[in-house]
């Protein structure tokens, strides 16, 4: 597979593709799984589990949008919970300064204004120290998660903070035209990380950099700078998870969600992210957030236990594995032969 | 008009050979690695094995030492003997011995260990006799006329100093037939020549070597013969008496080249690029260096010199301490290499696997990387449209050959590979290009094609820093040879006026 900005453009629903190939492949096993739970139960296809899946789906995949790009460059983000939490606690700080409940609609823009920026800030530091340093990312966001789980833990004295506007609580909780507008918020926000991946030069250059850091230096890239907006990226996308969780939940915490941390990973790579960066799109690891959301809620309906699926993502993610790895070979004996 | 010396088998009589090939093939898949080959060696003699990368010489080399097996039909013969069907280790027994061009030693241990390990091979576990182990290792090593401390570790050796070490570790063996893969490769002119002595020395006492080497004029002078492969096909075996390096080339290449210098330069015009006291501890001092649109100048001189380190600041990546670099009469301050590349300077670097190419990337997007500021349409965006053309007008006028421009770049051959580095760099537009080592890992086919592109771009008014620590290379394609050693340009050559040998003297004296 060589998803490049040419393949990825000029090619999008492109039948020949490999890419193509596999996020067909992805719709059929969909297809599959709507299919059987619908057999298995007839309150499968119904609006209360499609409401389900679209007030879920999007906490999930807003911070894996936000692990997205830093794997991309080769990285990775273990801070993308934390980062959220605490952008969402400096939210509530402002909205509660500006009045608490009786908020108006400036306190809250403020509020998630003060959000985007904490979220931000927080990840230029990490982007700055993985850029600058050198250190590896897994190490300076680890150090960045600690720091932000005790910082937030101490402010808060390990409590919650709640009471915020009805406004705010119905960005998390209402729909526009039918449709739950956190799904909105995701797909929007999808679709401006595609744009950025797919057509902007920051795009180009972390997909360039993710699989060769000094080659692309070498080229004219100012890769320092790239990595550093990689997190800040990053970053601002955990802050829009962060209010999306605060508005849903009507209240902060900065353990919020913490179990999500790894499942975006898992997400990441479902969706065909390359583990070594380089390589990876969005749409892929959308339909693949999608598959584990259906699998969630359809055994949720089928009253078996909530456990059993997240062992069940995990296996899925095994059998994916050994099923591309059987695949390649018989491709490249195939080839062989020809 | 050289004719092959041995083309028909069975013209020949087959006493005299220790070993001797006749219709060798070898299979891989769909590849047909070797097709039909005939190989012979005399007792004692000194052949070379030449031919271009993927030719089929290690398979050769490997089908010989019992690595692989030959297709049905070949004859394989030692001393007379049938020796189809043998593994490695009858290979060893019979005295095949392979000194790849990593040696394959252990860099841990000492010279004698790694000596006598080969004696060691394949026995029961038991005790080490330390004392029997180095007297063995002293005496092959005193034979050879060499003196290397049995203690130390080989990885504190020299390069020559571990190929010594393997060859004593094959001769300990009682090597019969010596393979010897490049193994001036990564030598000075003064460690080949002991080299080239301790080769003769082993041809006196019988021992048959193959020589595999990419330095024509050192094949040519150790030698008496040569066997030229082509695409897994067998070109012929000849004297290497009265051949000559360009139709060595012709044979392996099986095309024909031009060995000429170019005409001397005129020297008029104002300089592209004047580099005056340019200094940086450690590195380079007081370098001043001119070159003039459209003008070739060679930077040669041996590895260590500090010829990277002076481009990689012309290219803005390290810091001089002292001195100035003009660009077109105006002084340049650089902190990064776009600064460089604002200015209108390209860097081709020397590594072209991590750092000319981001390998696992399309061909398209290494393309591209360069020039990114001028596919953005009206809304700032990249444009796929942009993006297609500027590299669809590239590949065609580099000539490169390539399947899809979606392909990673690592599927291409390395000419075609360092045509795509020249693409992303020619799109800057650059008035400077700074070649460095632009052959590294090329063919000598695909080399002159490499050169051809060079040599027009200088013709349409490009200056050009050509670094190569092959003397010949840039003899052949430079205006002016600089001759830079322990971080000082020394001496100035015009090679239309210079003989290539006396460049060559003062290089590696």
């Amino acid at each position: 597979m060589s998803p490049s900005v040419i393949s990825r453009l000029m090619n999008p629903a492109g039948s020949k593709s490999p890419a193509a190939g596999e996020l067909a492949g992805m719709g059929i096993v969909l297809g599959v799984l709507v299919v059987s739970f619908s057999l298995l139960s007839d309150r499968f296809l119904t609006g209360a589990t499609f409401d389900s899946i679209a007030f879920q789906l999007p906490e999930l995949g807003l911070l894996a949008l936000a692990m997205l790009i830093p794997l991309l460059s080769g990285g990775l983000n273990l801070a993308i919970t934390f980062s959220a939490n605490f952008s969402a606690l400096v939210m509530a700080w402002v909205v509660g300064w500006l009045g608490g409940p009786e908020a108006g609609m400036s306190g809250i823009l403020l509020g998630m204004l003060a959000a985007l920026l904490s979220g931000a800030l927080i990840g230029w530091a990490l982007g700055a120290i993985v850029a600058y340093t050198g250190a590896h990312p897994i190490l300076a966001s680890l150090a960045m998660m600690i720091f932000l789980r005790g910082l937030g833990e101490f402010l808060t004295r390990g409590g919650s903070v709640s009471g915020f506007p009805d406004a705010l609580v119905g960005l998390g909780q209402g729909t526009w035209l039918g449709i739950p507008v956190p799904l909105l918020v995701f797909a929007a926000c999808a679709a401006l990380w595609a744009l950025i991946l797919n057509r902007t030069r920051l795009g180009f250059s972390i997909y360039m950099l993710g699989s060769n850091t000094e080659a692309t230096r070498y080229s004219g890239i100012s890769t320092r700078r790239a990595l550093t907006l990689v997190y800040v990226l990053s970053g601002v996308m955990c802050a829009v998870a962060g209010i999306i969780m605060t508005s849903r939940f009507n209240s902060v915490r900065v353990g919020h969600g913490e179990a999500y941390l790894l499942i975006t990973v898992l997400a990441c790579f479902l969706g065909r992210v390359d583990p070594f960066g380089g390589f990876g799109r969005v749409a892929p690891v959308v339909m693949a957030l999608i598959i584990l959301q259906v699998i969630s809620s359809g055994l949720n309906l089928l009253g078996t236990n909530q456990h059993l699926a997240t062992a069940l993502w995990g296996g899925i993610l095994i059998a994916v594995m050994v099923v591309r790895y059987l695949w390649g070979r018989l491709r490249d004996r195939r080839r062989r032969r020809r | 008009m050289h004719t092959p010396i041995h083309s028909q088998p069975g013209d020949i009589d087959p006493g005299p050979w220790l070993l001797r090939l006749e219709h060798v093939s070898k299979r891989f898949g769909g590849v047909q690695a070797l097709d039909d080959i005939a190989f012979n060696v005399r007792p004692g003699e000194v052949l070379c094995l030449a031919g271009e990368n993927g030719c089929g010489k290690s398979t050769l080399i490997k089908t010989v030492s019992g690595v692989h097996a030959p297709e049905p039909g070949a004859v394989m013969q030692w001393d007379g003997q049938d020796m189809l069907g043998i593994d490695p280790a009858r290979a060893r027994e019979l005295g095949i011995q392979v000194i790849w061009q990593d040696l394959a030693l252990f860099p841990e241990m000492s010279v004698a260990e790694n000596i006598a390990f080969e004696r060691n091979l394949g026995r029961r576990p038991r005790l080490v006799k330390t004392a029997a182990m180095r007297a063995q290792a002293a005496e092959i090593l005193d034979s050879l006329g060499v003196n290397i401390d049995l203690d130390a570790r080989v990885a504190s050796l020299s390069i020559a100093n571990r190929q010594l070490v393997a060859i004593a570790r094959a001769l300990i063996a009682n090597a019969r037939l010596v393979f010897m893969d490049e193994p001036t490769a990564s030598l000075s002119r003064h460690e080949t020549e002991a080299l080239i002595d301790i080769v003769r020395r082993l041809s006196a006492q019988g021992i048959a070597v193959v020589f595999v080497s990419h330095r024509l004029a050192e094949v040519l002078d150790i030698c008496s013969r040569v066997t030229v492969l082509r695409d897994g096909c067998y070109v012929g075996t000849y004297s290497t008496e009265g051949m000559t390096q360009s139709r060595l080339t012709e044979l392996m290449t099986g095309r024909q080249f031009d060995y000429r210098t170019r005409p001397a330069p005129t020297g008029d015009g104002e300089p592209r690029l004047s580099v005056r006291g340019l200094t940086r501890q450690g590195e380079y001092r007081d370098i001043d260096l001119d070159i003039r649109p459209g003008e070739i100048v060679g930077l040669t001189g041996r590895l260590g010199a500090g010829r990277t380190e002076l481009a990689l600041s012309l290219f803005g990546m390290r810091r001089p301490e002292r001195g100035q670099i003009l660009l077109d009469g105006r002084p340049l301050r650089m902190t990064s290499n776009r600064d460089a590349i604002r200015a209108g300077i390209a860097y081709v670097s020397e590594d072209r696997l991590s750092l000319g190419l981001v390998q696992q990337q399309a061909i398209a997007d290494n393309i591209a990387i360069t020039v990114l500021g001028r596919l953005l349409n009206r809304a700032g965006l990249l444009s796929p449209r942009r993006q297609t053309g500027l590299v669809a007008d590239w590949i065609r006028r580099l000539k490169v050959k390539v399947g899809s421009p979606q392909d990673p770049v690592s599927s291409l051959s390395g000419g075609n590979q360092q045509r795509i580095v020249l693409a992303k760099w020619l799109a800057t537009e650059p008035r400077l290009l700074i070649l460095d080592s632009p052959t590294v890992g090329v063919d000598v086919g695909a080399r002159a094609g490499i050169f051809e592109i060079v040599a027009e771009l200088a013709a349409q008014g490009m200056a050009i820093l050509l670094i190569s620590d092959e003397t010949p290379e840039v003899y052949f394609n430079a205006d002016r040879v600089l001759h830079m050693r322990d971080g000082r340009l020394v001496e100035s050559f015009i090679p239309a006026h210079t003989e290539l040998e006396r460049i060559e003297e003062a290089v590696h004296a």
